[in-house]
């Protein structure tokens, strides 16, 4: 049978958590997912997930992830920002789970915007 | 309309949050004898007065400003009359508010309960600054858990965003709500 997770792992988490976010730096990357109703409808919070899963999955830490609600682009939801430090807002349109690791890899990761899901951009 | 009750969850309390809550509390029952689903969150915000509260169950009155208002009462509404039940929103001014939301489990149009568990992650992750208050009840067996819960053990509001904190928090309660599921005859 599996092993249950429990509280206690979350406590190992807090553990290994400490040292790691006392080292972290100033400039973090953050990414932005659209939580309005028709946000939802389109499944923000399964990108939300996605999201968050890769991050760990890649032990990225200095990542902020953060939620927003409607912005009237509702036809391109689920909308997920990126913002790098120093350069502009990238917005995603359209986003799907299985667009989640390149959008990480490529432009949180790596900084090369991943220009064919490009709906937005502020300077 | 969403996709299943807890996409109705996450939009409700979303409002409860955008009107400046500090805490919601979510309590989620599946009573199979009584063939019933129930859904409530309440909040400790701003409240609504009674022009307002009578305003949000209609999606046409909503203004594009009034984030408070929008088309997911009204969707979770039709929702939950279309399975003989019926949403009640219970506020006033400075008094918080309450949405409680009753459906017939059997009925063919009942949603399904769906992910509660990325719910409930995507609230804590997305509104660190506030407290939840989570429980789900399966014929009289719950399962509670709380921001206040989960601070006793990370001692620091920080650690709540953390990734990998937030995929073991999906895992527990998804494993939790399934073994309260599970133990049901």
């Amino acid at each position: 049978m599996p092993k249950i997770t429990s509280l206690e792992d979350l406590r190992k988490i807090k553990e290994q958590a400490r040292d790691l976010t006392a080292a972290r730096s100033g400039g973090k990357v953050k990414i932005i997912i659209g939580m309005g109703t028709c946000g939802i409808a389109a499944g923000a919070r399964e990108i939300m997930t996605a999201v968050l899963e890769e991050l760990d999955k890649r032990g990225l830490r200095d990542v902020v992830v953060e939620t927003t609600g409607c912005i009237g682009m509702c036809q391109k939801e689920p909308l997920l920002d990126v913002i790098r430090p120093g350069e502009p807002r990238i917005t995603y349109g359209n986003v799907r789970v299985e667009d989640v690791p390149m959008i990480i890899a490529e432009h949180v990761v790596n900084g090369r915007v991943v220009e064919e899901k490009v709906v937005g951009r502020t300077e | 309309m969403l996709q299943d009750l807890s996409q109705y969850v996450l939009d409700i309390s979303e409002n409860s949050l955008k009107a400046g809550a500090s805490r919601v509390e979510i309590e989620l029952c599946v009573d199979e004898q009584k063939d019933l689903v129930s859904l409530t969150v309440t909040d400790n915000g701003p409240g609504m007065d009674e022009e307002l509260l009578s305003m949000v169950v209609d999606p046409f009155c909503t203004t594009r400003r009034e984030r408070k208002v929008g088309l997911g009462i009204p969707f979770l509404k039709q929702a939950a009359e279309t399975c003989e039940g019926f949403l009640r929103i219970d506020s006033g001014k400075g008094e918080g508010t309450k949405v409680n939301v009753l459906l017939r489990k059997s009925h063919i149009d009942c949603p399904p309960m769906g992910d509660v568990a990325s719910t409930v992650v995507a609230l804590m992750v997305g509104w660190p600054d506030r407290s939840f208050v989570f429980r789900y009840a399966v014929d009289g067996k719950t399962l509670d858990l709380s921001t206040d819960q989960l601070l006793e053990i990370l001692e620091d509001r920080n650690l709540l965003v953390l990734p990998e904190v937030a995929v073991w928090l999906r895992k527990y309660l998804s494993e939790q709500i399934e073994k309260l599921h599970m133990g049901r005859k």
